[in-house]
Formats: structure tokens, sequence, C-alpha cells
């Protein structure tokens, strides 16, 4: 049963499975065990951004790809749940409309994409898409009809998911059971469904055709493999990962715009994760989305209390501003990508492994 | 190996022709300018935006040309490009705010003392950094692209935090000084002094660059290192100490791009460098991976095609480039001249 879940590819590390466990049953308990909007917002934002970034590690980490369009994907998710809900009203099937269409067009422009400039070097690719993402970026805050421009578009969702909804008479283990823990639980349970499903995904034959073209492209491609294509699929298949992410954000925020969406400090927040957590692990996207977020909301009251603590020392206190916690996470960053390549998870497989 | 009896024939110099010119990419910029003149009403207000386009260009020339000849020579691509430009538009902003009275006296000479020691320092301090980011940052990660990518990616980070915890957060107001506000009228086209300034430093650059590339011994091997690099080092040149120089004085031209779009803008603020990123790559691919010239024409290309369509259509304005960047690859994949290794 587990080994079918998590397709056969195990933390293979006591200590991995032990925080991996802790971020589960975190995730699947944060109503009840930290009651409070803030910490639901957190644990939401966590279970988004596990997938964003599982599927991000899917083109990063497994094929080796660099895309700085993943937030443009994420954001097509977001816009075709905020446009379908703001214009056509507030229904299941406009949802769904809303979904598929925003599926359908992520597909197709990362089959574009991929085509055109897949075949050239990664250079070449990581260029192309981050001038596309920011084609995209003033698309939405040119379009402002449609997209609301840089305010964005709020909206009410169906009826069931509203926080006003009560769906029990009787708080259960004191906390009210309405509609923001309904929504919190479809979205965590999506996130976690289409993780494994990215699970069972690279650990297909698929997968390792994808980490042969990764480790060796001249030699897949010399065994037979047409390289391109498999390029271009993972390409289309980590958009649609980022799509559901951006479907499943803006259900829980009821609210999509640039900012949440399509700026590139959230492409920045994704490499940050993808490369402290651990490429080519998707355990890592779990643990990197974590432990980032969580620094994202807590971090900042700790380095509040640092800097008062130094404000005799002459800046200091400005390195330790609670607004600088990007700063720390860069030098991290850095050092990960020469130290540990294969981030945090790696580093605990490997000490398993030594054991 | 036997040697041929007869001695080999020298060939005359007719058999070894010299690379044809490339001319229709250079003809694109005037034609470009020609073909919008119909759709502006005035001649003036012509006249105005191809000055104005021309000075963009000549601006993000400036920033881009090391980017490019980093990227040939070296085949590093530095995602981290544009803090060069950042630090340079702090750095001469700190200079330039010391000096506030000498900025706004209305002579030249009381101005120039102010902007000189301002372009050095930015071009220092950005070179500098340039120094250090090819020493630390990426000489660990030669011939990785993706560790590049994401190294640079990270310096990017890091260094935009530390220019937030020396300067602050907020955009700094930065005013023009005195001698170079306003404009002069020519026919009746209203001309900004400082555009003009800065199309007459981008060329000055532009011809100082490819003095040294054409006419130096250092601009030979500067050359011949982006033509096969390997064959350069086995000569016995120390390449990378070339491309140790090469790094440091694009990051400083970088700088200077910087100061003078502050300048431009009369405001900086630390996004500037990622802002501008996405514009140098847009040039670089119209360009050519690689090549000066094309970087020269592209970012010409972009700062004229960026001027008309934001007075024709200014929805279409800021995405404009990308789509000139798409027509260009439609008609030349690999840019408009495209260089052997890219």
């Amino acid at each position: 049963m587990l080994r079918t879940l998590l397709s056969g590819d195990f933390p293979r590390s006591r200590a991995l499975a032990l925080v991996l466990i802790a971020i589960l049953a975190g995730l699947a308990l944060a109503p009840f065990v930290f009651p409070g909007t803030r910490s639901l917002d957190v644990a939401a934002k966590v279970a988004v951004f596990v997938l964003l970034v599982a599927s991000y590690d899917l083109l990063l980490g497994y094929t080796g790809i660099v895309s700085f369009a993943h937030t443009m994907f994420f954001g097509i998710g977001g816009y075709g749940v905020g446009i379908a809900m703001a214009k056509l009203g507030a229904g299941w099937g406009s949802l769904a409309l809303g979904i598929a269409l925003a599926l359908a067009l992520s597909a197709l422009l990362a089959f574009a994409i991929g085509l055109l400039s897949l075949r050239v070097r990664a250079i070449f690719f990581a260029m192309i898409t981050l001038a596309v993402a920011s084609f995209f970026q003033i698309l939405a805050s040119q379009l402002s009809w449609l997209t609301g421009g840089e305010d964005g578009l709020t909206y009410r969702l169906p009826e069931l998911l509203l926080p006003a909804t009560k769906l029990m008479d009787a708080p259960l283990l004191g906390v009210e059971v309405n509609g923001r823990l309904a929504s919190y639980y479809l979205v965590f349970l999506a996130a976690l469904a289409f993780f494994l499903v990215l699970l069972r995904m690279v650990n297909s034959p698929f997968g390792r055709v994808l980490l042969s073209i990764r480790e060796n492209e001249f030699r897949s491609e010399a065994l037979g493999y047409r390289t391109v294509t498999y390029r271009t699929v993972a390409n289309c298949l980590g958009a649609l990962g980022a799509t559901l992410a951006g479907v499943l954000y803006a259900i829980w925020l009821r609210y999509t715009g640039p900012d949440t969406t399509l700026s590139f400090n959230i492409m920045i927040d994704i490499l940050l994760m993808v490369v402290i957590g651990g490429m080519g692990t998707m355990y890592g996207a779990a643990i990197g989305a974590t432990i980032f977020v969580i620094a994202q909301n807590y971090l900042q009251d700790l380095m509040k209390l640092a800097s008062a603590a130094t404000q005799d020392v002459p800046l200091l206190p400005n390195l330790l501003h609670p607004d600088r916690w990007l700063l720390w996470l860069g030098v991290l960053f850095i050092l990960c990508v020469y130290y540990f390549p294969y981030g945090i998870v790696g580093r605990l497989r490997m000490r398993a492994a030594r054991n | 190996m036997s040697t041929s009896e007869q001695p080999v024939a020298l060939a005359p110099a007719e058999a070894l022709p010299g690379e044809r010119r490339d001319w229709i990419p250079l003809a694109l910029v005037p034609a470009i300018a020609l073909a919008a003149l119909p759709f502006i009403p005035s001649l003036p207000t012509w006249v105005t935006l191809t000055v104005a386009g021309l000075a963009m260009g000549m601006m993000i020339f400036m920033m881009a040309a090391g980017l490019t000849l980093v990227f040939g020579l070296m085949d590093v691509m530095n995602f981290a490009h544009g803090v060069f430009i950042s630090v340079g538009a702090y750095a001469a902003t700190s200079v330039l705010l010391a000096m506030k009275a000498s900025m706004q006296a209305a002579s030249l000479g009381a101005n120039l003392s102010a902007i000189v020691p301002a372009v050095l320092a930015a071009m220092a301090l950005a070179g500098l950094l340039g120094w250090f980011f090819e020493r630390v940052v990426i000489r660990p990660v030669y011939g990785d692209h993706l560790r590049q990518i994401l190294v640079t990616m990270g310096g990017l980070i890091v260094v935009e935090q530390l220019i937030h915890v020396v300067w602050g957060p907020d955009i700094i107001p930065l005013p023009r000084p005195a001698t170079i506000t306003g404009s002069f009228i020519v026919a009746d086209a209203a001309i900004e002094r400082y555009r003009v300034l800065a199309v007459l430093v981008g060329l000055a650059v532009f011809a100082a660059m490819w003095l040294i590339l054409n006419r130096t011994r250092l601009g030979l091997l500067i050359r011949a290192g982006v033509e096969n690099s390997e064959m350069v080092e086995s000569l016995g040149y120390r390449i990378r100490r070339l491309f140790v120089g090469v790094f440091v004085a694009g990051s400083a031209l970088a700088g200077l791009g910087g100061v003078m779009w502050a300048l431009y803008q009369e405001s900086v603020n630390a996004q500037i460098g990622m802002q501008m990123m996405v514009v140098l790559f847009i040039v670089l691919i119209i360009g050519g991976l690689g090549s000066v010239g094309g970087c020269f024409v592209g970012a010409l290309l972009v700062g004229l095609v960026a001027n008309y369509t934001g007075y024709l259509a200014p929805k279409l304005a800021l995405g404009s480039n990308i789509l000139l960047m798409v027509l260009v690859l439609l008609w030349r994949p690999r840019g408009l001249f495209p260089v052997g290794k890219a």
C-alpha cells in the first residue's frame, strides 16, 4: 500500500522520514493543532508551494531545464479560476471551466515554448522563458478589463467553500467546521494527490529517461531516446503542475493578482525552495517549501529580536533587519549549490547511507 | 608521415576571402526609423522620438556589452549582471547627493566636478564587484550551465539585498545636474540635452570598444578567444587572465550604464538591475549571443522600437521588445549576427 502510494521511492533515511511525517501530520491536522487564521494561511501556502516546487523540480532537478516561466503557469492557473469566478459567477460549472481552460492554455504555451527553444542550449531556454514570463506579466497588468490589472481580482467561490458556510452545528474538537475548513482540506488533499502523481511520474520509466537526459543528453540520444520530445513533455507536465498549484492558491486566497502569482519574486522563492530542499528528489520540494514559507512568516519575528538586540553595533542591525531575511536564504542558496547539490534531502540520505 | 615532394604553393591572397560583412541587419536601424516616419504625424515629433530611442539604445548597449563579451569568451551567462547596473547607479547617487551644491550650480565646470567622480566611483565599484563575483561566485562553476544560472541567480538575490542594507529600501530621487537638464530646439523639434549626451557617450564607448577589439593586440586575443579559446590557450596566452579583465571591464561598463540610466530616470531603486536584465537578454538574443556588433544593433533596435510604440500604441510599448525578438528570431533563429559557439 505505502509502496504503491510512494511509487517505491522511499525517503531512505530515518531522519528524512521523520521530517516528512511531521510535515504531513502538521498539514493534515493544521486546523486543529494550530488554530488561528495566520497559521492556517501558512499551512495552506505550504501545501500549495509543495506542489508548485515539486512540479518545478520535475524540470530543474529531473530534466535539467532551467525555466523562469514557472510563475507564468502558476499565474495562468490563478487567473483561470479568478476570471471564471469573477466573470461567470461563483458556480462549480464555471470553476471547472476556468480550470480546464487554464490547463489547456498552459499545456499549449509550454508545448510551444518547449518546441521552439528546448532544442538549443539551457541558457537560451532560460533567457527565452524569462522574456516570455515578463511579457505575460505585462499582459496581465495591461488587460485590466479582464484581469483587474495591478489590483487583481477578488471573487466569491461556490457556497461550500465560503467561510460563512456552516457545515456542522457544533464545533468539532473546538474548531468550527465551516467553508474555510472545507477549502483548506480541498487544497491540502489535492496538493497531496498531485504530489504523489508527480512522484509516480519521476519513478516511472519516463522519469528514468528524464534523469538520463539530465546526466548525459548526448548519450541518451545515442541510446535512441528523442530527447527533445522528452524534454517538451516534461516541460508540459511541469507547467500543468504549476497551473494546478495556481488553481489551488486562487481557491484558497479568493484573490488573484500579479503579486501573488506572476511576480518574479515568487520565481526566486521557488528556486530557493527547490535548491535548499534538494534538487531531483521530490521530497526536497516538500522540505524546501515548508522551511521557506515558515521562515517567510516567522523568521522575521526572530530577526526583529536579533536586530533590536544588536542595536548598538553599526550595520549589523541592518543585516538582521526583518526585511533582510531573503539575504540569508540567498547565502544559504549559494552554499547549497556549491556544497550540497542535492540539498537537505541529499545530505540526510548521504548520512543514512554512510551509517 | 612523408613530406610531399613538391612544396605546397602558398595560396594566393584571393583564395582566403575575408569574412563578408553582413550589412542587412545594420540597415535595419535606419530602415525602422524611416518606416516609423509615415505613422508619426509630425516630423519634429519623429526627431524627438528617434533621438530618445537612440539614447535609450546606447545606454542599453553599455549595459549589455560586457554580458555578451563574457558569454562569447568564456561561455558564461551571468544572470546577476544586473546588479552591476544597480551598484553603479547607487555608488554614483551617493557621490552626487554628497556634492549637491556643485550639481545645482549652473556652470559646466562645477557640474563636471561632481559627475566625473561619480562616474569613476560607479565604474570602480561595479568593476570591483565584478572581480569579486568572478573570483568567488562564478569560478567554481565554469562549464556547468545549470549551476551557473543557479549560482548567479543566488548572487543576484544576495547583492540586491545587500544594496537594501547599505542604501535602504526606498527609491532615491536623483535630479540631473543643471547644465544637462532641459532641451534645445532644432527646427521645431525639442531634443533633450541629456539624450544627446547619452548618444555621444554611447558612441564613444562603442568606438573605443571597436578600436580595442579590432586594432590592438589585446582585442585580437579577445576575438580569437571568442572564436576558439582552447587554441588561444595552447598558443601560450593565459585566457583566464584575459577573461577576468573582460569580466571586470564589462562590469564597469554596466556600472556606467547604470549611472546613465539612473540620471535618465532621475531616480534609483534596487530593482533597476533586475528590470534591465530582461531587456538585456532580449538585446542579446536579438543580436546573437556573444556578438558585440549584434549587441549594438540589437540595443538600438530595442530602443527605437520601444519609443515609437510608446508613442503610437502605449499599451503595446512594454511588450514591444518581445514582439521584436520573436520577429527577429523568425527571420534569423540564432540572432542577427550568429557567433560560432552560441
